[in-house]
This record gives C-alpha cells, structure tokens and sequence, in this order.
C-alpha cells in the first residue's frame, strides 16, 4: 500500500515526531518498503520560511507549550517554563542545531566500568559497543554529509574560530579544527554549500545544513511508503488486551481527535516528551504508564554539562560572522581524573546575537557590568562548553500538576546537578577563560548554561529489563512493537553533541525493526 | 508587520514583548521646539512632561501617553536607563522599550496601580534621601541604590523582564552594538568579512 494510508490500516508502523530519530527512521523504513504514518506536532516550515532574527525565528519554530521545571538548577528560576530549547516543528530540533557530528568515544559507552561507580550517580554501561555502531557511524556520517569524513573537507574557519584556534596554539592544545559539521562545506546532496549566513540556530535558509526537514522527509515521501501528517499532536498511546500496541491517538490541527491503527509504534517526541507520552498512556494493565514496568521512564534525565565562555577583546571579532559553530577543541574530551571529575568536555565555538545575549549572557543580571559587557558586543569571541553529566535517578520528566492545552499533565522537568558536573564545569570555565586570555581578552564572562538543548536518557538502553527501558535496538523491554527513536534511549550522555549518535540508533533500529516485521516477531 | 503580541515563557512575572508588538503602539513623534516649551515642563533629567506626553527637551521625540501620568512614564525611561545604561544610547530606544507598559496599563487597571504604585515609590525613597524625585536624583549610582531596594519587586522584575526584549531587539541597538542581524538577503557573510580578523 502507498500513502497517504486510512486511519484503521493497522498495517503501518506510526513514528511519533519528525526530528532527528523519527525522520531518519520514517526515511529509513519507507526506504524499504514499509509504510510509515509519520505524526508531527508542529507545521512544516522550509528554508525559505526560515528567519534570520532570533525571537522571531524562537516564536516560529521552538516549542513553548506548558511546562514546568524544579530542582536547584539555576534554569528553573531564570526560565521556569522554559526547561528546554526545543523545535516543534516537521524536522524537530534538526531545524535548530548547529550541525556539531561527533562520534562518542569507545569508552564512553563502559561509562561504569571505566569510571568506576560514582555516588549518587546511576551509571551503566550501554548495551551496545562502539563496534556495533562502527557501520552504522558510517552510514550516519555519509547521509548528513559530516565534514572530515568521508573525504569531506573542513568550513573554512570564521572570526570567532580564529580566535579560539589562536588561543588553543598558545596553551598548547593539539586537537583544534574547524569541526565535523553537517553542513556542507561544497555542494553535496543537491543541497548548497555553506554561504556564512550566521544564523544556523534558526534554520539554515541555504538548506546547507542538514535537517530532516529537506533531506529524509522528502526523500522518504518520494517513495510512497511514507506520509508526514504535520499538527498532528499525539495524545496517547494505546494497547490491546494482549497488551501489544494497537494504534496512537492524536489531536488534528482543528482539535479532532483521530486514533491512527498502527502494527508497530515508536516514539520520537525528544527526551521530555517521549516520557511524558509513555507516562500519559497509563490505563489498568499498565497502572505506572507503558514500557515503564523498571520503573525508570522518565528517570535518569541528562542534560550535559554545559556553560559559554564569551570574552571581550580590544579589537573587533565580529563572532555573528558565519558558521554558529564551526570550531572545536577536543583535547578535554578524555577521561582523566586527575583534573578532579570523571568523563570529559568538549569546547566549541559559538556565538549568539545581540537578542539572544541579552537574555542569556547573565539572565536577571543588570547595571553597568551588565551592559559594558553588551557594549562590547562586537568585540566579543565565543564558546560553548559540552562535556558528559552524571546520570542521576532523581533527575527526572514527570507529569505535572499543570496542564497543556489539551487538558493532559504537562512535563516538569527536575534537575540538580551532580558534584561532578559542577566540578567539570569549572574546569572547563578555567580552560574557556584561559584560550581567551592567552589572546589578551580584557574581560571574560563564564556563562551559565542555557535552556537545556541536549535533552537525553529519560527512556534508557539497558542489558537487564530491570534496569532500562528499552534494550540495545531502542525496543521496550515490555512491549515488543514499542520502540524508542530518540535521544532518550541513551545511557550515558557521553562528551558529544548527541545528534550524530541519535541518526546513528535510528538507522540500526530501522533494519532491526524490518528484519522482526519479516521474521513476523512483530 | 505582525501585531499580536507574542510571549515567550519564563519565570512569572518577567514576560518578553517583541519589536512588532512595541511597534503597535504607536510610534514616537515629534513636536517643534516652541509646542514643546508651550506645553510641557522640563524634568532634571532632561525629559520634558506634558498634559499626556513626555518629551525630549531638544524635541527630538515625544510619546503620547494614555493610561500612564506622563511623569510615570518619564520615571520608566530614566529607570530602563539606571537598569541597562548604555551612554550611546538616545532616550527614544529607552522610551521605545517601556512604552508597552502604557498600553497594557490601558487594558489592566491591576497592572496599571502596580507601575504606578512602583513609580511613586522610587520617588518617596528619592524625597527620603533628600532629593526631589526619582528623576531629579543627579548621580546614577544613587537611583541604582533606590532601585537596589526594591529590586525583588514585581514592579522592578516587570520593568527588568521586559527590556531584556523591548531594549534589545531594536534594529537601531543592533547597529549601535556592532551587530549587522540578518544576512540571507544579502548573500550571508561569506563575501561580507565572515574570516577578516587581522589583529590576532
Ligand atoms: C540551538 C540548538 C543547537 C543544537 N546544536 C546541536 C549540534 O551542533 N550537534 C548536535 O549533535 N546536537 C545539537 N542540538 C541538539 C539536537 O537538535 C537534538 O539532539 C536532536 O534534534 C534531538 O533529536 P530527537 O529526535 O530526540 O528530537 P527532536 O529533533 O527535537 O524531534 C522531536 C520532534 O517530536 C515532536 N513531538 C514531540 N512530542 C510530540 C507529540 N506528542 N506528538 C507529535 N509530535 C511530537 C516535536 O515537535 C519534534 O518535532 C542542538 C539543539 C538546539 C536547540
Ligand atoms: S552559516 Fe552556513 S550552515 Fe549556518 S545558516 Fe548559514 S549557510 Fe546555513
């Protein structure tokens, strides 16, 4: 059967959210003939609806439907419904990210065996290893057309890059380069190459920049197999007495409740609302919400340790100019505990416009220290600081007294952070400081982490069914035709900026699920 | 041009307004010289206060205001100055800033007692520090120390929240600030200077 399909064809596999693990995914399976009703709960916007201005860019693109937060995290005072920067929208938070493809490291995925336990932090090793991966990485990187890979060249390096490559010269840093970006850096894909706009966190409008939005979406309605319903947002997932999934209730873009009949079910909505979703579709046989007989959905919330370092020079930077991040310095990304924490960092180029400044520089701050800083705006470098957070039990999605605007508990998101990702932080503010410092920076500014943008474990990968949610393929320990598609499987958050890894899962689980639909598993 | 309002959510209650919101409520104009001085009084900080307008004294802008006294709105825009003082900066884009609160003060007489309420506050602890009013207090550190004392407020948080965006998503701050803003138009940076550094 082609597309578009009927609402009781109980034939076709339903992905719920179009981003980076249910884009690939629906693209990957429509690529083998399996039909796919993709459910997105935003519109679709193409590059040539993206805006170059950050608020009015924010307010076409991002998710800003209730939700609360808690914990001590500075976060929930400055934005407390802001928990995370998310995109609702065909190609999820694909539209936004900055492109930063990384592999994570061998070890990263023995995170308990290599670093030993830590207290108060549950860490487990990932069910799977890198070998395993290995293909797939290859398969991923080629897609997304990651630079340095595949022969591939490196962007050429903007303002704000060769400030951070001279400063990591003088401190003796090895590992600094313009990236393994998923932008083109010449024409690839039919896609153009890279034209320096400077605004990639709102929708690259060259479409150089890999999103699902223009690549797996289209690629997979052109084979029939696939249909994208957009505002479509999915209410509840539902089961027969045999407790597999039976279909996924959703809501139309008018409020009309339709319940899509599906053989197979994977959820895709990003690590805050894949949880609440399982958590939502709670009934009798399954009292603590589906998949959840560990008791784990919804647990174990990462964010990655993250911070800015922006500096101010005497001199002109210009950081805007081009490629939001397009530099690295990878040389903290191991793990070595004698800097006083287990994991490691990664630094990163990144810049933000005068808007965004304003409301993230130091957020409540005011007064002339404040604003001298806005002042020197143009004078300005900037990085971004991403290293591996601890895994903790009680940081965690669960639903809130508060509701959306269908009436369901909104998510609240808690968060503390672990003494480890305080001490990593500082760590990594010294170093930010000190690449900026080694190239006369009169002033620097350590910057407190934003609205969380990698939102991960709270659905995660684990050997023992008592211990996770669902197993090494992203499928629910519980319920054979539920499967999890996003970032939330993840174990460990490792140092990397996830997305890479989240296309990578996506594209395995994709010949996973094909193999147990034709061996009739599910 | 876009006119509802749209808000972004973050802590109650600091809520972010955006350019084309600010732009409905009716731009800043002018007066001559002479219409200024025939109908208005001259503040110490250089604002003129009118009938129901504030002004600048040299008349390069006035503001029409209807819910709000006139001297309300005069205390706002030295206040965004006191919170966010940038010395390159005209009154007009502090006045541009605040000059939502009167159309909201219009709508919501609640949030219209709170802003005056606030306002007459800073003046009394102003006349107890022996000066005249808010405005009339001539060093900024000492309106910054007024402002200090209520600064947990939800007059002082309103005031704050709201220049985070009314302040600083004005093309005309950009271009102050060194910041060029969009550039698909013109063909993005790559020809534009995006790797001209020369100092380093
Ligand atoms: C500013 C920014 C910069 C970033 N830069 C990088 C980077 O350089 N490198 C990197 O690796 N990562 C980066 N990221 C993170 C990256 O975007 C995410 O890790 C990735 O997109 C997550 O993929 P996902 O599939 O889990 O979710 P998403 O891509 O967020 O997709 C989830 C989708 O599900 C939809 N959805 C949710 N709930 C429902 C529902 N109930 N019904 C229907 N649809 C629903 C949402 O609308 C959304 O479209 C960045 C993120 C941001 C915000
Ligand atoms: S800098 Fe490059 S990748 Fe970023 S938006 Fe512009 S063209 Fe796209």
């Amino acid at each position: 059967m082609t597309a578009p399909y009927e609402h009781n064809d109980d034939s076709v596999v339903v992905i719920i959210g179009t981003g980076a693990g249910g884009g690939t995914l629906a693209n990957e399976l429509a690529q083998k003939g399996i039909s796919v009703v993709a459910l997105e709960a935003g519109g679709r916007h193409l590059p040539p609806d993206y805006i170059n201005d950050e608020w009015a860019s924010f307010g076409q693109l991002a998710w800003t439907d209730m939700r609360t937060t808690s914990g001590s995290w500075r976060v929930a005072k400055d934005f407390a419904n802001l928990p995370a920067w998310i995109v609702k929208a065909v190609g999820g938070s694909t539209t936004h990210w900055a492109g930063a493809s990384l592999r994570i490291q061998d070890h990263e995925f023995r995170a308990l065996t290599e670093y030993g336990s830590v207290e108060g932090a549950s860490l487990m090793d990932w069910p799977i290893t890198l070998k395993d991966l290995e293909p797939y990485y290859e398969k991923a990187e080629s897609k997304m057309g990651v630079t340095r890979t595949n022969g591939i060249p490196g962007l050429p390096g903007n303002n704000n890059f060769k400030v951070m490559k001279a400063g990591a010269d003088k401190l003796g840093y090895k590992n600094c380069h313009t990236g393994r970006m998923a932008i083109n850096s010449q024409p690839r894909d039919g896609r153009t190459s890279c034209q320096q706009l400077g605004f990639c966190f709102q929708g690259c409008k060259m479409g150089a920049k890999w999103s699902t939005a223009y690549t797996e979406i289209p690629k997979g309605e052109e084979t029939g197999n696939l249909e994208v319903r957009e505002n479509a947002h999915v209410l509840k997932i539902e089961h027969d007495d045999s407790g597999k999934i039976s279909g996924v209730l959703y809501a139309d873009k008018d409020g009309n409740q339709h319940l899509q009949k599906c053989r197979v079910a994977c959820v895709a909505g990003n690590s805050i609302e894949s949880p609440r979703l399982l958590l939502n579709s709670a009934s009798t046989m399954f009292p603590d919400g589906l998949a959840n007989s560990s008791g784990q959905v919804g647990k174990n919330y990462m964010r990655h340790m993250t911070g800015s370092v922006y500096a101010s020079f005497e001199k002109p930077v210009n950081m805007y100019r081009g490629t939001t991040m397009a530099g690295i310095i990878t040389d903290e990304s191991k793990h070595d505990t004698s800097r006083g924490f287990v994991g490691g960092y990664e630094m990163e180029t990144l810049s933000i416009g005068v808007p965004f400044m304003a409301a993230f520089l130091n957020p409540g701050a005011w007064g002339r220290e404040f604003s001298a800083a806005m002042d020197s705006y143009e004078n300005m470098a900037g990085m971004w600081l991403v290293g591996e957070d601890m895994p903790q039990e009680s940081n965690a999605i669960s639903l809130s007294d508060e509701k959306d605007q269908f009436g369901l508990p909104a998510a609240n998101v808690h968060f503390d952070d672990h003494p480890n990702d305080v001490a990593m932080r500082n760590h990594a503010y010294q170093q930010g400081m000190a690449v900026y410092d080694a190239v006369g920076a009169t002033q620097t500014h350590p910057t407190p982490p934003y609205p969380s943008t990698h939102n991960l474990g709270t659905n995660r990968m684990s050997a023992n069914a008592a211990d996770g949610v669902v197993n090494g393929f992203g499928q629910s320990h519980d319920i054979s035709n539920l499967f999890v598609s996003d970032g939330s499987q993840f174990t460990t958050g490792a140092a990397e900026n996830p997305t890479l890894t989240i296309v990578t899962l996506a594209i395995r689980q994709a010949d996973y699920i094909a193999e147990q639909m034709n061996a009739d598993a599910i | 041009m876009k006119t509802e309002t749209r808000t972004v959510p973050v802590a109650s209650p600091v809520s972010f307004t955006d350019r084309s919101s600010a732009d409905k409520r009716g731009e800043l104009y002018k007066l001559t010289r002479r219409q200024l001085l025939t109908r208005g009084l001259v503040l110490g900080s250089g604002l003129v206060v009118g009938s129901s307008f504030i002004a600048a004294d040299n008349a390069a802008w006035a503001m029409e205001v209807k819910a709000l006294a006139p001297q309300t709105m005069a205390t706002l825009v030295q206040m965004a100055r006191d919170i966010y003082p940038h010395d390159n900066f005209g009154d007009a884009l502090y006045a541009n800033a605040v000059k939502g609160h009167d159309a909201t003060a219009a709508d919501d007489a609640e949030f219209l007692s709170m802003i005056e309420g606030g306002a007459k506050q800073l003046d009394a602890i102003a006349v107890e520090n022996g000066n005249s009013s808010y405005v009339g207090t001539g060093w900024e550190a000492d309106r910054v120390a007024i402002l200090k004392t209520i600064e947990s407020e939800p007059f002082f948080q309103t005031i704050r929240g709201g220049l985070v965006v009314g302040l600083y998503n004005q093309p005309e701050v950009w271009n102050l600030l060194g910041y060029e803003g969009s550039s698909y138009e013109k063909g993005g940076y790559l020809a534009r200077g995006f790797d001209d550094i020369n100092w380093l």
